[in-house]
């Protein structure tokens, strides 16, 4: 059985990773599914009559202060965070990956540069310096702010790559493929990369949980994806001043954002546990 | 033991081979100044303690030597006659795995955990001819079933943690002979193996190596394996070759205390001792070799020229070479 088979076995067995595994699936299912049979969640039907409507068979979660219907703004919500989440994870560890390669492979160098690059960028506040770009750029795009996100957040996983990279190098089997006379590009893609993957996996799949909490964080404070979009961070904001008496309209998204970073969680974790290389040599 | 009577131009010619490390604390002369010669299809055995240069001596002679270490200016390597050390990086690639192959010691680590072993055999056929895939993995499969695994097909598709260590290092070794290299460097094969299966694999080894004409530089530091599997021998320390003879010689007639210090310390069966002899202190670091004769700290017999003149290989009989004072100079042998 391959390295591979053997982490997709234990994986299977770890319950709660499969739980989050399947609630991610299922969420990605209803966002791309959900809002072609629900309302428009921009219609506002009747201001006055329909706002902060509790939950019933017209609308299941209620509607919002702008008697909008909450399970459709929570639906096009999870749009939003997967897709930035899911595009921005994979975008920042691709370049993680890129940077940590070029820094374990290039010399010392260029190893040396992109790492001290790395240290500067880790002293960032990022938190602060995507609210402040985002507080000048009134009008960027949903894209702008995968980019940015992925931008800021690629430093770790380009230290994880080079650190495994920098002691593959050293390993006994990379020597004796080069003793056998192996070609070093060939020793890159068949010894180093299919160990490069595994944590890089993981470190996708964890970093998923934490972009979206903070798309949510920047949203709620009316930055980066801007109403009348729907998102999670919005809805909380735009519920906010009627969390007593229209409790729903923050709790929905609150608690779809609650449950989807810990389904990503308790998924990444079971990943890490099931690619972990000490247990799969 | 397995090779007739060495013939002709030799095989491998190593000439004043040195490698110097570059670390904070100075130059560290690991190897220096070797001189050794392997005749084609014959079992030469290079001993020492750890840490005394013969690894970096194998590593070295097909220039896989990493900063901060390099081999000294004015070193030859020579195999049949072509200065490797003079070769363009593509070329001497194409001797590695191809002319001369080196299987290292520990079989697990020497193989990828997530490559099928089969595959990495392949590696070393792609790597030097070409082959399609389906060749290079047929060659792999008949590889495997040479160096004595049962079922190779099937087991071509394993991976290395599903076998045993003595399965791993065939392996290796199938890896390292399937393009039949003319010269194995063999550092340590059986160290990290138990008592019998060593037994098994060094008799495979006699096998293939009768059977492709191949020679061995037999790295260790058991002079167990070196009486069994090899005609002749050197020895080395602290980065020198301290002495050089035939396999027969050197068991029964040394010459040099450091020689004699290793073989007086093997246990015998037919001896009672109620302690193991040791030799007195410990290798030197190779940073800090020490003046005049390198083994005179640990010498029992050291007199003051051994503290201020390193001895050259003196001649100490027909083919019989020990870099020891003592050789022109037997009666400063202090008897205890």
């Amino acid at each position: 059985m391959s390295p591979w088979r053997a982490a997709a076995r234990r994986f299977r067995r770890n319950r709660p990773a499969v739980a989050g595994a399947a609630v991610v699936i299922a969420l990605a299912l209803a966002a791309a599914l959900g809002p072609l049979v629900t309302p428009d969640p921009l219609a506002q039907p009747d201001p006055v009559r329909l706002q902060d409507q509790p939950p019933s068979a017209a609308h299941l979660l209620g509607t919002d202060p702008y008697s909008r219907d909450v399970l459709s703004r929570t639906l096009h919500g999870a749009r939003v965070s997967l897709l930035v989440g899911v595009g921005a994870a994979l975008l920042a560890v691709t370049l993680g990956a890129g940077v940590g390669l070029a820094a374990g492979l290039g010399g010392r160098r260029t190893d040396e540069l992109l790492m001290r690059g790395v240290d500067v960028a880790l002293a960032l506040p990022r938190i602060i310096l995507l609210l402040v770009i985002f507080a000048v750029w009134e009008q960027a795009p949903a894209g702008a702010v995968v980019v940015l996100i992925a931008a800021t957040g690629w430093f770790q996983t380009s230290r994880i790559v080079r650190a495994v990279v920098l002691s593959l190098r050293e390993a006994d089997f990379v020597a004796a493929a080069r003793a056998l006379g192996a070609r070093r590009p060939g020793i890159v893609r068949r010894h180093l990369l299919p160990h490069v993957a595994a944590p890089v996996i993981v470190s996708a799949s964890l970093d998923v949980g934490n972009i979206i909490l903070l798309e949510a964080g920047l949203s709620y404070l009316g930055l980066g994806v801007r109403p009348p979009t729907p998102t999670w961070g919005n809805m909380i904001m735009d519920g906010k001043d009627v969390l007593f008496s229209a409790p729903w309209v923050a709790l929905a998204p609150g608690c779809a954002l609650v449950l989807t970073v810990l389904a990503f969680n308790l998924a990444g974790d079971g990943l890490r546990d099931a690619l972990d290389p000490r247990v799969a040599a | 033991m397995s090779a007739p009577a060495a013939p002709r131009a030799p095989l491998l010619e190593v000439h004043d081979l040195a490698v110097n490390f570059t670390g904070s604390d100075g130059v560290a002369r690991a190897v220096d100044g070797v001189d050794l010669t392997v005749h084609e299809g014959e079992t030469v055995g290079l001993v020492g303690e750890s840490g005394c240069g013969k690894s970096v001596t194998a590593l070295a002679i097909l220039r896989l030597i990493e900063p901060p270490g390099h081999i000294a200016h004015g070193s030859s390597v020579r195999l049949e006659g072509r200065d490797l050390l003079a070769l363009g990086a593509k070329e001497i690639r194409a001797v590695r795995g191809n002319h001369v192959a080196l299987v290292f010691q520990e079989p697990l680590s020497a193989l990828n955990p997530v490559l099928a072993v089969g595959d990495q055999i392949a590696e070393t056929v792609r790597a030097h001819e070409a082959v399609s895939r389906g060749t290079a993995r047929w060659r792999a499969v008949e590889m495997l079933a040479a160096v004595g695994i049962a079922d190779a097909e099937r087991r071509a598709a394993a991976y290395p943690h599903q076998l045993s260590g003595g399965m791993r290092q065939r392996v290796l070794l199938a890896m390292a002979l399937a393009c039949r290299p003319k010269l194995l460097l063999a550092d340590e094969p059986t160290t990290a193996l138990d008592v019998t299966i060593q037994a098994e694999i060094l008799e495979l080894l006699d096998g293939l190596q009768r059977k492709l004409g191949m020679a061995v530089l037999l790295i260790t530091h058991n002079l167990g394996l070196v009486a069994e599997r090899t005609r002749r021998v050197y020895v080395m320390y602290a980065g020198q070759i301290v002495e050089q003879t035939t396999t027969d010689r050197l068991f029964a007639r040394p010459a040099h205390p450091y020689t004699e210090g290793l073989l007086a310390a093997v246990p015998r069966l037919d001896e009672r001792r109620d302690r193991l002899l040791a030799i007195p202190g410990q290798v030197p670091p190779a940073s800090a070799w020490p003046g005049g004769c390198r083994f005179h700290p640990r010498c029992p017999h050291a007199w003051e020229k051994c503290r201020t003149a390193m001895p050259p290989l003196l001649d100490a009989g027909e083919s019989h070479r020990a870099r020891c004072w003592l050789v022109d100079e037997p009666e400063r042998r202090s008897e205890p």
